[in-house]
């Protein structure tokens, strides 16, 4: 029986999470302020549903919040961790890093820690410089998680389904500016991990990105049709293990490459797929992140972060020229 | 000195009112538009950004500050108006900050929760809970190695920071190592929605602060004559080279956690008992029946307005910074290789 409604960004994490629970005891949630509903609605209800020791309000407590999530994957338990936004999972590194990412490999796979950190990232509007940040990278950098970025209430609701049916840890970053958008979504249609999607075809260039970004993305593609230049874009949804696949034959196919994120451009994911798509297929690259600078408070200064939509279709028709 | 009776005692009113007078006209400004917790940011709003209001917490910085010196130290929390006025940072270069503007005290970088005035020894407010509790510490481990006076350094946080880590962290290495910093807990009774009691074990901050062999006090927050004196002691004790000390500081959060939030979480019994001990109507009472003029009390509050209405129309007409005031300050060796 397929069931699609419209749902906004945060009520389809509401309703993935909610799935996962009820199919399997072992999810549990855990962090500040989710029985209320977490800060912006995305466990909203849970704990009225599932009770107090299922969705687990806990104290400002990071580095515990995360590291508990370790141990209760190993010890049987399937946690969401809740961070709140990505910059201050940086309070839970150790946890998550030497921790959560180690285990498994470390204790020769008698470990298993199937947890999902959220942690939502990005310009936050007006946040500045420590509630702003876009740290897919690091974590991208780091063996033994899969990291996922989606960027649709449709692709929030399968992949953080994805995420908790995983049996390793998942960094998952949701953007702190989705939560309201709204599409539909299908409880039925599976978004596995690892698989990116074509959002357009064409055949003049391959447009990468992920999360917020693929708006400026597809508002840039429409810039570009109007012009007769038809792009494939890719949205990546999860940066780890990314769709090599899709991606480099997508590159072999248009002879050009454009890798788009919001993130600061140096030493950015851009730059990992470039290298690949390099190496694998000796295509044109370019590649447009934010200057490597703190996100500024006043609008002026937020701007210059932020990667906009004629500087994508200009970086496009440069590749192009 | 009695602080209740002499000068001094008008001297805690006019700070405390100074601090309400210029967060009521920073949350109205930031109206139509604050994007924190969810809701997004309208262009109608000058102040954006998550806001986070002291009102009703006034008393606590007004009594500790005073004891304090323009050399001495300060870290505050994300809510940090009240810290750094108190500490004696211009109102007007807040407010310019707080629209974002070029003549602020960070240039429009940092905004609300990012307060700070190096100036006045405000070592800056934090957008990360419990981050400020070891810098606090490193700025008087500082302090006594380089032995220049007996300035110290005082932090404020709030009865959520104690259950971070940096807090523990932070009392244990300011023991160990005999530090001049006198720690603030501000304890308002909530962190964000959640209310603070029920995730917090044992009796809160004094008593961990016991743990760790430092003197703790407990202290009605919302008197600011109890907190004037409390913190005259402790200051003198810090200053004097006993180590460091605990001021558990009993108030209440009257806003909601930022300027958007309307608490509905909460207990509007709560809230209406609270608002009985409201600091600045005690004060003013208080002052009132020491025999204080109630037009010298009402001549404080009307220049404050008028010094918040002033800053207000400066900073709406403050230019906005420079595009390229964003790759400045940023570091010096590899600057300019933005890309
Ligand atoms: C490390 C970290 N975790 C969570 C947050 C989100 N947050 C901001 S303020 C706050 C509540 C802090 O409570 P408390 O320390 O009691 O200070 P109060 O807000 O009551 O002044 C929370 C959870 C944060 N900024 N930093």
């Amino acid at each position: 029986m397929a069931l699609s409604k419209e749902l906004s960004y945060s009520e389809a994490a509401v309703l993935a999470v909610q799935r996962e629970m009820e199919a399997d005891a072992r999810v549990v949630v855990l962090g500040e302020d989710v029985g209320r509903g977490g800060i912006f609605g995305q466990y909203r209800g849970l704990q009225q549903t599932f009770g107090a020791e299922r969705v687990i309000d806990t104290p400002i407590s990071e580095a515990a919040i995360m590291g508990a999530g370790v141990g209760m994957a190993l010890a049987g338990l399937r946690p969401v961790v809740e961070m709140r936004v990505v910059d201050f999972a940086l309070c839970g590194m150790d946890e998550l890093v030497n921790q959560a990412a180690k285990n498994r490999f470390m204790f020769g796979g008698q470990g298993r820690v199937p947890l999902v950190a959220r942690m939502p990232g990005g310009i936050w509007d007006a946040s500045a410089a420590q509630h702003s940040q876009s740290l897919e990278a690091w974590f991208a950098h780091l063996p033994g998680v899969v990291v996922v970025s989606p960027s649709t209430p449709q692709d929030n609701y399968g992949l953080l389904r994805a995420a908790l049916q995983c049996g390793d840890p998942v960094v998952y970053i949701e953007h702190k500016t989705l939560w309201g958008l709204r599409g539909e979504v299908d409880e039925d249609i599976a978004v596995p991990l690892g698989k990116a999607a074509r959002v357009r075809e064409g055949n003049a260039l391959t447009l990468v990105s992920w999360s917020r970004q693929m708006q400026a993305c597809a508002a840039a593609c429409d810039a570009l049709a109007a012009e007769g230049i038809a792009v494939d874009l890719i949205d990546l949804r999860t940066l780890w293990p990314w769709d090599r696949e899709t991606v480099l034959s997508s590159c072999a196919r248009t002879g050009r490459l454009l890798v788009v994120h919001e993130a600061v451009q140096a030493a950015g994911f851009g730059a990992e797929i470039a290298a690949s798509a390099a190496e694998a297929t000796g295509c044109r690259i370019a590649r447009l992140g934010a200057p490597r600078i703190p996100v500024g408070y006043a609008p002026v200064l937020e701007a210059q972060s932020r990667v906009g939509v004629e500087a994508i279709a200009a970086a496009a028709k440069k590749l192009l020229g | 000195m009695d602080s209740s009776t002499s000068g001094a005692g008008e001297a805690l009113y006019r700070t405390m009112v100074r601090i309400r007078a210029f967060e009521n006209a920073a949350e109205t400004a930031s109206q139509g538009g604050v994007s924190a917790y969810g809701q997004q940011a309208g262009g109608a709003a000058k102040v954006r950004g998550p806001l986070h209001l002291s009102t009703g917490q006034e008393a606590v910085p007004a009594g500790v500050c005073a004891h304090l010196r323009t050399s001495d130290y300060l870290t505050s929390t994300h809510r940090g108006h009240g810290h750094t006025l108190a500490k004696g940072a211009d109102l007007t270069r807040m407010m310019c900050e707080l629209f974002g503007k070029a003549t602020g005290f960070n240039g429009g970088k940092g905004g609300s929760m990012h307060i700070a005035d190096f100036s006045v020894g405000m070592l800056g407010a934090n957008g990360v809970v419990a981050a400020g509790l070891p810098i606090a510490v490193g700025a008087a481990h500082a302090q006594k190695l380089m032995k220049k006076s007996d300035d110290i350094t005082v932090c404020f946080f709030g009865d959520g920071a104690i259950n971070r880590g940096p807090f523990l962290e932070a009392l244990n290495w300011a023991r160990v190592y005999e530090l001049p910093v006198l720690f603030v807990c501000e304890d308002n009774r909530w962190s964000a929605t959640t209310a603070s009691g029920p995730m917090t074990a044992g009796d809160g901050a004094s008593a961990r602060a016991a743990s760790m062999d430092i003197a703790a006090t407990q202290v009605d927050g919302n008197d600011v004559f109890a907190v004037h004196e409390a913190a005259a002691r402790l200051v003198n004790e810090v200053r004097g080279g006993a180590g460091p000390r605990l001021l558990h500081a009993l108030t209440y959060r009257v806003k909601g956690h930022v300027s958007v939030d309307l608490a509905a979480y909460r207990d509007p019994a709560e809230l209406a008992a609270a608002l009985e001990t409201d600091p600045i109507a005690r004060t003013r009472g208080h002052l009132l029946s020491a025999g204080v003029n109630a037009a010298t009390l009402d001549a404080i509050e009307n220049a404050a307005r008028d010094e918040v209405d002033t800053a207000l129309a400066i900073a709406d007409a403050a230019p906005w910074p420079d595009a390229s005031a964003a790759f400045t300050d940023v570091q010096t060796t590899g600057a300019g290789q933005w890309h």
